[in-house]
C-alpha cells in the first residue's frame, strides 16, 4: 500500500516527466495561460532559437493588463505607445503561433484568471501556468496553479514542461460557518492577517473546512487567488459537486463519455486520511468579521470595527514598516477605520471580479446612491460576465447608484492603463494588492469585499456593511 | 545567455535591506517587449528625481561607479513580484554578480536563467567586501566561479559556495530550455500515456 497522500502530492506525481539526480524534476504543464506583460520576451526567445509552441492547443491567450476599460475602446486608439505596442504584440504572436486566442473586441475576453474557468480550460487535477503571480486563483478548481517568470514562460512554450522542486504541504481549515455579512474575501484576508505575507512561504496551501466547503466556485476563487499574498507557490480547495455542476456544459469541458471518465478521476482528487502536513493552521469562521486592511501590505489587516494602529503596536522589523505604513497612507494611529473618508471605489480584479461579486455589491447599492463627489467605478473581469451582470439588471443598479459601467480588464488593479488613483487619492479597493503605488504613484488603497466597498462608496467612508444590510 | 566564467570589476556598495524589485525596476517600465534597454531606468525612483535629472548622491550616479559590474547588497535582495525585468536591467546596465547575505527566492532563480551570478554570503564577509567596493573605482574584485572565489582589491580572498549544475550551466552558457529539450523523449512518451489516461486534457 502506498503512503497516503495530499491531493498536492497526487497532482504532482502525476505530471511527473522526469527526476534527475539532484531531484530536480520535470513537470508537465496541462494548462498554459498568456497575458501581454510577461510574454513579449518569451515569443523573442522563440524566435531568435527557431523553436516552436510545443502545445498551442493547451495554450490560452488573452490580453488584460494594459487595456482600457472605457466602453469606446473598440473604436479607439490606445494612446500609450507602450502600452499599444505590447497589445499588438500579443496579437501578432498568438496568431504566428496558432494559440486559443480571445482578442480585445471578443466578448470572451477578460482577465486571464476569470476567462480560464469561465471558458472550461481550468479542470481538477491539472497543472496550470502563467505570468502572473494570481495564478493561484484556479486551484479552486483542485488544480495544481502559479506563476512563472518569463523565462519560464518560454519554458513551457518551447517544452510544455516546467523545472520545478517539490513544495511542503500546508494546510488551512476553517470550521463552522459564515455569520452574515462575511465573505470569501474576508476568509483570505483574515487568513493572511494571522499567518503573515511570509506565512505560507516553501508551501502549497489546501484550504478546507466547513466554511471553504459552503463557498460557491467564485468565492473559493477569491480564497485561492490570495493564496500568494500568503507567501505561498498556490491554493488549492478539493473538487466536489459544485466544482462539477460549475464545469459541466462549459466550451472546453469534456462531454459524453469523456465527461464520465474525467468524473470518476475528479472523484479521486482528495488528501488522503492521515496524510502529512508540513503546517496547520485552523480556526472557526465565527471568528472573522468584515475586515479591511490599513497598511500597505496585505497582512495589514483588521475588522472594521478596529481602528488604526500604532508603529509600537508591533516588534522587530515590523515597527519600522508600520510606521513608513501609516505615514504613506496618511493615517494616525488610534482613528476608528470607520472614520476614514475615500474618494474612490473600484471594484473588479481577478479577486473580485466575478459575477457573484457583482451581484453583491448591487445588492447593498439597490435603489441607493452612492456619496456626492465618489468616484466609483466597476469593472467586470470579463465580457461574459459584463453581458451576465446586465441581463441581471446589475448595471442599472450600479450607474443609477452613481458606478461608472466599465469593459473587462484588470484596470485599476495595477493601474498599467490609464485607470489609476493621482497622489494621495484614497480607494475602497477589492483587489488583492495594497503596495505603494500599486494604484497609481502616492495611491492609498484600503483591500476588501466587494459588499464592503459597495457600503463604502454609499457613505463615503470606510464602512460596515452589516449596518446597512 | 553569456558564459560565466571570471569576472574582474568595479563592485558598487548598496548597504541596504528589503531591495525589492519594484525597486531595481518599477512597474511603469514593465510596457517594453524587449529584454534589453532597461539598464537606464534600474533603481529608477532612487537614481533620478520626480523630473527625471539624477540624483548625485545615489550609489550608481557616482562617477567611480558607473561602470559597476559587482553588486554588494543587503539582506533579502530582491524580494516582491516575479518580474524577471529586474536581472534584465541588471545585466543591462552591466551587472553581473550580486553578492548579499540573503535573496529572495524568485529572484534569485530568475539571476542564474539571465547569466548573473548571486552569491550568498555570512553578514561578515559581505561587510568585508562592501568595505572593498567603497574604495571606488580602484577598488576592483575578481570572482572566480570555476575556483568560486573572490578576490579583493588587496588580496584577500573568501570562498563561495554554488549548486554544482547551476554552476555548470553558467560556466558553459547553457539555457534551461535546452537542456529540457535533451529529454524530449521521456515528454513524448508522458504525453502519450497521459492521452490514454485523460484524453479530455
Ligand atoms: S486583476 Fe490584478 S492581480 Fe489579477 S491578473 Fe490583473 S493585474 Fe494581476
Amino acid at each position: 500500500m502506498t503512503a497516503p497522500k495530499t491531493l498536492y502530492d497526487k497532482i504532482w506525481d502525476d505530471h511527473l516527466v522526469d527526476q534527475a539526480d539532484d531531484g530536480t524534476c520535470l513537470l508537465y504543464i496541462d494548462r498554459h495561460l498568456v497575458h501581454e506583460v510577461t510574454s513579449p520576451q518569451a515569443f523573442e526567445g522563440l524566435r531568435m532559437t527557431e523553436r516552436k509552441v510545443r502545445a498551442p492547443e493547451k495554450t490560452i491567450a488573452v490580453p488584460d493588463h494594459n487595456v482600457p476599460t472605457t466602453p469606446d475602446r473598440a473604436s479607439g486608439v490606445i494612446e500609450n505607445e507602450d502600452s499599444r505596442i505590447q497589445l499588438e504584440a500579443l496579437d501578432k504572436n498568438a496568431r504566428d503561433f496558432g494559440l486559443n486566442y480571445y482578442p480585445v473586441n471578443d466578448i470572451r475576453q477578460g482577465i486571464v484568471h476569470i476567462i480560464g474557468p469561465e471558458q472550461g480550460w481550468t479542470l481538477p487535477g491539472m497543472t496550470i501556468v502563467c505570468g502572473d503571480s494570481h495564478t493561484a486563483t484556479h486551484g479552486a478548481f483542485g488544480a495544481l496553479a502559479h506563476g512563472i517568470g518569463t523565462s519560464e514562460v518560454e519554458h513551457v512554450l518551447a517544452t510544455q514542461t516546467l523545472i520545478q522542486s517539490k513544495s511542503k504541504n500546508m494546510k488551512v481549515e476553517i470550521t463552522g460557518s459564515l455569520p452574515p455579512g462575511v465573505t470569501a474575501k474576508d476568509i483570505t484576508l483574515s487568513v493572511i492577517g494571522r499567518t503573515g505575507t511570509a506565512g505560507g512561504t516553501g508551501h502549497v496551501i489546501e484550504y478546507c473546512g466547513q466554511a471553504i466547503r459552503e463557498l460557491s466556485m467564485e468565492g473559493r476563487m477569491t480564497v485561492c487567488n490570495m493564496a500568494i499574498e500568503g507567501g505561498a507557490r498556490a491554493g488549492l480547495i478539493a473538487p466536489d459537486e459544485k466544482t462539477f455542476e460549475y464545469i459541466k456544459g462549459r466550451p472546453h469541458a469534456p462531454k459524453g463519455a469523456a465527461w464520465e471518465t474525467a468524473l470518476a478521476w475528479w472523484k479521486t482528487l482528495k488528501s488522503d486520511e492521515g496524510a502529512h502536513w508540513d503546517k496547520v493552521v485552523s480556526f472557526d469562521a465565527s471568528e472573522i468579521a468584515p475586515v479591511v486592511t490599513w497598511g500597505t501590505s496585505p497582512e495589514d489587516v483588521l475588522p472594521i470595527t478596529g481602528t488604526v494602529p500604532a508603529p509600537e503596536d508591533f516588534t522587530g522589523g515590523k515597527v519600522e514598516a508600520a510606521r513608513r505604513s501609516l505615514e504613506y497612507m496618511g493615517l494616525e494611529p488610534g482613528t476608528r477605520l470607520q472614520d476614514i473618508e475615500i474618494d474612490t471605489v473600484f471594484i473588479g480584479s481577478c479577486t473580485n471580479g466575478r459575477i457573484e461579486d457583482l451581484r453583491a455589491a448591487a445588492a447593498v447599492l439597490k435603489g441607493k446612491k452612492i456619496k456626492d463627489g465618489i468616484r466609483a467605478m466597476v469593472v467586470p473581469g470579463s465580457g461574459l460576465v459584463r453581458a451576465q451582470a446586465e441581463k441581471e439588471g446589475l448595471s442599472d443598479i450600479f450607474i443609477e447608484a452613481g458606478f461608472e459601467w466599465r469593459m473587462a480588464g484588470c484596470s485599476m488593479c495595477l493601474a498599467m492603463n490609464p485607470d489609476q488613483l493621482a497622489p494621495g487619492e484614497r480607494c475602497a479597493a477589492t483587489s488583492n494588492r495594497n503596495f505603494e503605488g500599486r494604484q497609481g504613484r502616492g495611491g492609498r488603497t484600503h483591500l476588501m469585499s466587494p459588499a464592503m466597498a459597495a457600503a463604502a462608496a454609499l457613505t463615503g467612508r470606510l464602512t460596515d456593511v452589516r449596518e446597512l444590510m | 545567455m553569456d558564459k560565466f566564467t571570471t569576472l574582474t570589476g568595479v563592485a558598487a556598495p548598496l548597504p541596504m535591506v528589503n531591495v525589492d524589485t519594484d525597486m531595481i525596476i518599477p512597474k511603469q517600465f514593465l510596457k517594453t517587449i524587449k529584454r534589453s534597454g532597461l539598464g537606464k531606468n534600474l533603481f529608477d525612483e532612487m537614481r533620478y528625481d520626480q523630473k527625471g535629472n539624477e540624483i548625485p548622491d545615489f550609489v550608481l550616479n557616482q562617477p567611480a561607479y558607473r561602470n559597476a559590474e559587482i553588486l554588494v547588497g543587503g539582506e533579502n535582495f530582491g524580494c516582491g513580484s516575479s518580474r524577471e525585468h529586474a536581472p534584465w536591467a541588471l545585466l543591462d546596465f552591466g551587472i553581473r554578480c550580486v553578492i548579499a547575505p540573503s535573496f529572495a527566492d524568485i529572484f534569485f532563480n530568475n539571476c542564474f536563467k539571465n547569466g548573473i551570478l548571486p552569491i550568498t554570503l555570512p553578514q561578515e564577509q559581505v561587510d568585508i567586501l562592501m568595505d572593498d567596493a567603497r574604495k571606488g573605482a580602484n577598488a576592483r574584485m575578481t570572482v572566480d566561479l570555476e575556483n568560486q572565489t573572490i578576490t579583493t582589491s588587496d588580496g584577500q580572498t573568501i570562498g563561495f559556495e554554488v549548486d554544482p549544475f547551476r554552476k555548470h550551466c553558467l560556466l558553459n552558457g547553457l539555457d534551461d530550455i535546452g537542456l529540457t529539450l535533451e529529454k524530449v523523449a521521456a515528454i513524448d512518451a508522458f504525453e502519450a500515456r497521459a492521452a490514454t489516461l485523460r484524453p479530455w486534457v
